[in-house]
């Protein structure tokens, strides 16, 4: 492992599950490390491929989504667009060299705090390991 | 485009500046293009830190602002009125959190300074993309449904009816009053249960502004806040309740005898029932899995009895819809089955009963007849009851149940007067936990009545010569005991009931780790939910006491009464919109839309958005091939300029010091 690098990351999370628990986490002071940057989606379903292809382009290292346990969803069903969609996307980036563990979706509830810290922290870990993305492939898109 | 943004960043006194440099924060945002000011603050959230946005905008001319503060959660909606307050459409202020996300939970100064940077610019690149939204305001029916007709249910349904708006109350119970029919006293008062319950539930079936549904269940909810269609079934009574007259001349025909839910399992009812002589309504209700007629086609007995012909066996369930402006959940709660707890020995030795069991022995109209007696008919010479079971115990539920220690020490005062002062009575408890008004003095009384207190959980109860023997060990002495009893009382957890995930789905709310439903904010917001228009009562939300249930409940009803009251709520403008020159009319919208929300434009060949519909959630947008459909507040270039600020990799964080003075004001002190 890398010591030295700090991954830069970029998580999309739902207004209602994985915002929510991110908040929680705060309130509850879980010390999480610091690589992770959260954008507000109302929904994981909302989450355009561009968003996380974009943010792969623009320097994150991984990209986390993440948003309510199925049927769970606050709109029916959105995230199982999103999980669809993740693996369809995860199916494209490989090819362009992208390991498949750089964009993980995760389901994190409203309550679930410790989980949202837990997930952040195991993400950043997990990406130290696999070092800076090389995105030369991916600039072909 | 040249902007005038104000970006203010809050000190939360030292929640934010403890860990976050917020004046180094607000010099960087300084230097950030179109920024023309940039403050920090101690609370932004107070008056003066809100006059000071909105002189800002006023005297700066700034046409977009940015508060870094708590999160939007919180306090979105404060700053939203602010900047509305000095004519600044709301929409165009971007909240980000540097609080819960940033300050609250990076240990490193430095880091969480870093990181609250990056928020902020995200948002300053973000906020210059935002457009005026407007919300709608809609018409909020009159109507209000109660679901669930507990102590809560009925408070919030009479507290509505009360200001002359319609109640729908729902229960899937054949009558009303929930686990506090089945009490006997309540603590500390030692006030009959009854003698306080049943005047409501009266009340309930005799106010002309409450629709009464009971064997009733919610199938569905459509909608949205001040507008819910709900779907429920009425299952089938096979007894017409505007002809019976509640004589209770069938219950006494009916040859089937069905273990009773109502007596805890320590009686027997018939097949056609009814939970008391009391019950509200006072119309009984065949059960279709017991009756003969039902079953096996043979028998009728109550029907040939029935001198008004009340009883139909065709009966069907059948659905019913209402339209509602608000809902209240007031579902309660359960108690634990304490069976696999197999230490206990419930299920196992006759005498070890639960909590509800020993309150139904107690009830007047109780299977004893209110009388404390053994399954040999003989009183009990001792009694022990055991505190927290299942309740703060990692194996079962962590948290505690709140009421067991209170109904506990009520025990100990009915043992004693009932069955005699020679009656020995212990409990074996971790903490008591006496909070409420009058409940520590409740406490003492009881230890002055000689009863005996042993701090420690019992590892186990054990039948020894024909008697039970707790096993434990009194951790105040340290030493172990074994104490004789002729009767034991588990004080069972409270727990969400076992189809609370389902309600929650019905309802589109969210559950919290031990499955009681979870409220909007803990302190500030406990009766509201995520969704708007949902509000929750009583013990759904979690362990409570009577008081506090009742209280609870009439804080769920003022929210809906708010809401009915006003008679119009705000619809947010961020729906979806279909840009029409982009739209190929491929249609694939349509199919994803959860809310039917998207109709195609034959003419134009376009899918067009009904705004009344969508909700926003952008299942269109995250798929959109031509990126055509965009949700409002989230679109493409706004969640972009996010990601660029998100990521800079912000090479000289020293900004040049001319530049901080032309850009940077200070906060007045």
């Amino acid at each position: 492992m890398n010591q030295d690098f700090e991954p830069a990351i970029l998580a999309f999370v739902c207004n209602w599950c994985t915002y929510t628990a991110a908040d929680l986490a705060g309130t509850s002071r879980m010390s999480q490390q610091p690589n992770v940057r959260l954008v507000r989606m109302m929904c994981t379903g909302m989450v355009d491929p561009k968003y996380v292809i974009k943010s792969l382009l623009s320097g994150a290292d991984g990209v986390l989504i993440s948003g309510c346990h199925p049927g769970d969803c606050h709109y029916q069903n959105g995230n199982y667009k999103a999980r669809r969609r993740v693996r369809l996307l995860n199916e494209i980036l490989s090819q362009f060299g992208i390991d498949r563990r750089r964009v993980r979706l995760t389901w994190v509830g409203a309550s679930e705090g410790q989980e949202f810290a837990a997930t952040v922290n195991n993400f950043i870990n997990d990406l130290r390991e696999l070092g800076p993305l090389d995105t030369r492939g991916l600039a072909a898109l | 485009m040249a902007r005038k943004i104000g970006v203010y960043v809050c000190h939360c006194g030292s929640n934010i500046a403890g860990r976050v440099d917020c004046p180094d924060v607000a010099r960087f945002a300084g230097g950030l293009k179109n920024v023309a000011v940039s403050r920090d603050y101690q609370f932004m959230c107070s008056d003066p830190g809100q006059d000071m946005i909105i002189r800002d905008i006023r005297e700066h001319g700034l046409d977009r602002v940015v508060v870094a503060s708590c999160s939007p959660r919180l306090h979105e909606k404060t700053f939203q009125k602010a900047c509305a307050r000095a004519g600044l459409n709301p929409y165009l202020m971007q909240h980000c959190c540097i609080r819960e996300h940033c300050s609250w939970v990076t240990p490193d100064k430095g880091e969480a300074t870093l990181k609250a940077k990056h928020i902020v610019e995200a948002a300053v690149l973000r906020v210059g993309r935002h457009q005026e939204l407007h919300s709608r305001e809609v018409a909020v029916l009159p109507d209000v449904m109660v679901v669930g007709a507990g102590i809560a249910g009925i408070q919030a349904a009479l507290d509505i009816a009360k200001s002359g708006h319609r109640v729908i109350l729902v229960e899937k119970s054949p009558s009303i009053g929930g686990h506090m029919a089945q009490f006997d006293k309540t603590f500390p008062t030692l006030d009959c249960a009854a003698c306080i319950s049943t005047p409501k539930m009266v009340a309930v079936a005799q106010e002309p502004n409450i629709e009464l549904l009971t064997w009733t269940e919610v199938e569905d909810v459509s909608g949205f806040v001040g507008n819910y269609t709900v779907t429920v079934r009425r299952k089938a009574r096979y007894v017409h309740e505007d002809i019976c007259t509640g004589c209770g001349a069938c219950l006494e025909k009916c040859p089937t005898k069905v273990v009773s839910e109502f007596e805890e399992g320590l009686s027997h009812r018939r097949a056609i029932y009814r939970n008391s002589p009391q019950a509200v309504p006072s119309t009984p209700v065949i059960d279709r899995d017991h009756c003969r007629m039902l079953t096996k086609g043979k028998c009728g007995a109550c029907q040939k009895t029935c001198p008004t012909g009340a009883i139909d066996f065709t009966m069907q369930d059948r659905r019913e819809v209402y339209h509602v402006g608000s809902v209240v959940l007031a579902t309660g709660y359960d108690t634990m089955d304490p069976t696999p707890m197999r230490e206990y020995g419930f299920g196992r030795y006759p005498e070890v009963y639960t909590a509800l069991q020993f309150e139904r022995l107690n009830n007047a109209v109780g299977p004893t007849g209110g009388k404390i007696l053994m399954k040999n008919g003989e009183m009990p010479k001792s009694v022990a009851i055991i505190h927290c079971v299942g309740s703060r115990d990692r194996n079962y539920h962590e948290y505690c149940s709140r009421t067991c220690c209170m109904y506990a020490l009520k025990y100990d005062h009915l043992i004693k007067d009932k069955v005699g002062h020679g009656c020995e009575v212990y409990n074996f408890y971790i903490d008591m936990r006496c909070f409420g008004k009058g409940y520590e003095e409740f406490y003492r009384r009881v230890q002055d009545e000689g009863v005996t207190f042993v701090r420690g959980r019992p590892s186990e109860v054990v039948q020894e010569n024909g008697r039970l023997v707790v096993v434990g060990e009194d951790t105040l002495l340290g030493s172990h005991v074994r104490v004789p009893v002729d009767m034991v009382v588990l004080c069972t957890a409270m727990e969400a009931r076992p189809d609370s995930t389902d309600v929650a789905r019905i309802f589109g709310i969210a559950q919290g780790r031990d499955g009681f439903f979870l409220e909007e904010h803990p302190k500030l917001g406990p009766v509201s939910t995520a969704s708007d228009g949902i509000y929750l009562a009583g013990t759904c939300q979690g362990p409570k006491d009577i008081p506090d249930a009742v209280a609870h409940a009439a804080g769920g009803a003022a929210q809906a009464l708010a809401l009915a009251a006003r008679g119009v709520v705000s619809i947010s403008p961020t729906t979806s919109w279909i840009n029409p020159d982009v739209c190929v009319g491929c249609k694939v919208c349509i199919g994803l839309c959860p809310y039917s929300a998207i109709e195609f434009d034959e003419r134009r060949h376009i899918a067009v958005i009904n705004e009344a519909m969508c909700k926003g959630c952008g299942s269109c947008a995250g798929y959109c091939p031509s990126g055509a459909a965009q949700v409002k507040h989230f679109r493409q270039t706004q969640v972009f300029n996010e990601i660029d600020g998100m990521l800079d990799p912000l090479p000289d964080l020293l900004l040049p010091a001319a530049e901080v003075s032309a850009t940077t004001t200070h906060a007045p002190a």
